[in-house]
């Protein structure tokens, strides 16, 4: 456990020490600042429209949740979608390039190990960087009233469908010593599995039922409607399960590769 | 307290390193010599759990570094060939971070890095990053980590390279030192540092041993026999016949006539001292005997005799140009690719 931390904490400073951490963690606070007022313009104009034309009986107040936050969300998805790529591309990438990985596996610590202890660093700068969106969730319990619940689920399902992408980066990237190339590939596979669920509106029956149990989108979708399913909570941790699991194998495998 | 046994590492159909055996008794300083691309890295990386062997096993202080990687390994200290530093680290926030990832106890943490800095005189880089460092601290902190967690064995691959000459004479005074508590492999393509810092030598060529031995008993042995190099000044009489009569000796080659007397090799049979008779028939023929050594095979000498008589036979045009050239090359794809 303690060897777990030890890599942690590494390779969460790793990100401080270079712009990685500022840079990634920067760019998000902008981009999701935009998407937020333009979705708070949106609300502004429909609480306004509907004040002027709201029949029956008064101005009715709109449902902040379903109207703002379960949208922004979902583009926050997608900006997570873009960036944890780049977060996880260095991982072992790096240190496959330098020759570190030479001290970590000829250190007494287990494969598993140092993959958990990857996992949890990235992991932590990636809550560090959703933390940042409480400030503006605030601002909308300041000035309104949204509800807590489906909120709260959204972000579960964020930190979730986070932990997916982080675990395929990993995998990833202990198969490279090229960064460049670790992300690309990552982000690709991730990008595909985002859009399986778009396939199957054509395809049969069957086809249908597996492609879009596999679409990484699809399971998001009741978390930020306000709804924890125990299914989309199993795929996605079964998703970072896996990841994690193939990760285990290609470590292994490189070692017999040399 | 170190065991190679039967050792084969292939990658595809190449063995890189083929059927290696060999062991190290606790507390000796084993020299690992070889020529680029001989399987040097290999076999230790073999020996560090970095590789596992296609075949054989490795084992270190009873443990199997393949079935018990951990304990293993907790035994093992390594430094790479280019020593494995964060560059965004200063020396020694790596060292702690090290002392962590080897399980030293928090509470003796800082003081083994201490000691490690101490032993490898690194003090005054401390709080220099890893990244900034020239080649000789960079190779000293690799050292340092490598014996941060004390371990029994200590596996050094060519931990003098691309130092300046001041710097080798100090790092194999440490690893001289290091020798009294750890028991030491260190491999190198430099003889004289084997001759200086090991007391026993593993010569691997093409990925198999071809000979170990003490430094000195491998000269001796591979000397075959006893030569000794005269210069006699023998008027114009051919001092061959003469020599060839005293007992024990099996050859004479003479040298033409200079003004400063002829270059005479004379070869005993194995064991044999011929020195007191050769210098006997010389005087009592009334010569000048101007000068009389022994010719011992350098460590070079034999070296070369061992890693370039297979190749004579087989390829021996190509190994003329451009000896060992071709099989470093190799080395370096199989070694990194």
């Amino acid at each position: 456990m303690g060897n777990i931390f030890a890599i942690a904490q590494k390779e969460l400073r790793s990100y401080f020490v270079s712009p990685i951490a500022y840079v990634v963690v920067g760019l998000f606070a902008v981009l999701f600042g935009y998407f937020y007022v333009a979705s708070l313009q949106i609300l502004v104009r429909f609480s306004a429209q509907s004040g002027m034309f709201g029949g029956m009986g008064g101005p009715q107040s709109i449902n902040i949740n379903e109207f703002m936050i379960r949208p922004l969300l979902s583009n926050t998805a997608i900006i997570l979608l873009f960036f944890l790529p780049f977060l996880t591309a260095r991982a072992y990438a790096e240190e496959k390039r330098s020759g570190t990985i030479e001290l970590l596996l000829t250190s007494p610590l287990r494969d598993i190990q140092i993959i958990f202890g990857k996992f949890l660093g990235v992991f932590a700068l990636f809550l560090l960087m959703l933390s940042v969106t409480a400030v503006h969730m605030g601002i909308l319990f300041w000035y309104g009233e949204p509800e807590l619940g489906p909120l709260l689920s959204g972000y579960l399902g964020l930190v979730l469908m986070g932990g997916s992408f982080i675990s395929v980066g990993l995998l990833v990237s202990s198969t490279t010593r090229n960064q460049v190339v670790a992300g690309v590939v990552t982000f690709s596979i991730l990008l595909l599995f985002w859009v399986l669920s778009w396939m199957a509106d054509s395809a049969g029956p069957v086809t249908q039922t597996i492609l879009s149990y596999l679409s990484i989108l699809e399971h998001f979708d009741d978390f930020s409607k306000g709804v924890i399913d125990t299914a989309h909570v199993t795929y996605y941790l079964s998703f970072i399960a896996f990841g994690l699991f193939l990760t285990a194998k290609s470590v292994d495998s490189e070692r017999w590769r040399g | 307290m170190i065991e190679v046994q039967r050792v084969t590492k292939r990658y595809g159909q190449v063995a890189v390193v083929n059927d290696v055996s060999f062991r190290v008794e606790a507390g000796q300083i084993l020299g690992f010599l070889g020529p680029n691309g001989a399987g040097k890295t290999t076999t230790m990386r073999v020996l560090t759990g970095y590789i596992p062997p296609t075949e054989g096993k490795a084992i270190i202080g009873g443990f199997d570094v393949f079935e018990s990687p951990v304990e293993a390994k907790m035994r093992t200290g390594y430094l790479p060939e280019s020593p494995p530093l964060y560059p965004d680290m200063t020396v020694r926030e790596y060292l702690m971070f090290v002392a962590r990832i080897k399980a030293v106890s928090a509470s003796n943490r800082r003081q083994r890095v201490d000691y490690a800095m101490g032993r490898t005189s690194i003090d005054e880089v401390a709080d220099r990053h890893c990244g900034k460092l020239s080649k000789g601290y960079r190779q000293r902190v690799g050292l340092a980590q490598a014996i941060l967690h004390n371990p029994d064995v200590l596996i050094l691959d060519e931990p003098t390279a691309g130092l300046d000459p001041k710097q080798i004479i100090e790092t194999r005074e440490l690893i001289k030192e290091l020798g009294g508590d750890h028991t030491i492999i260190l491999s190198t393509h430099i003889l004289p540092e084997v001759s200086q810092t090991c007391e026993r030598v593993v010569i691997i060529n093409k990925g198999r041993v071809v000979a170990e031995d003490t430094p000195a008993n491998l000269t001796g042995r591979l000397r075959g026999s006893e030569t000794i190099r005269l210069q006699v000044d023998s008027g114009g009489v051919d001092p061959a016949s003469a020599l060839s009569a005293v007992p024990g000796v099996t050859e004479v080659h003479a040298g033409d006539a200079a003004t400063e007397g002829r270059m005479i090799e004379v070869q005993a049979a194995e064991g044999v001292d011929i020195r007191r008779q050769v210098a006997n028939a010389v005087v009592s023929n009334g010569w000048g005997l101007l000068e009389m050594r022994p010719v011992r095979l350098s460590l070079e000498d034999i070296f070369l005799q061992l890693t370039t008589t297979e190749e004579e036979k087989t390829d021996a045009a190509i190994d003329e140009s451009e000896p060992g050239e071709t099989v470093a090359t190799g080395d370096k794809e199989l070694d990194h690719g």
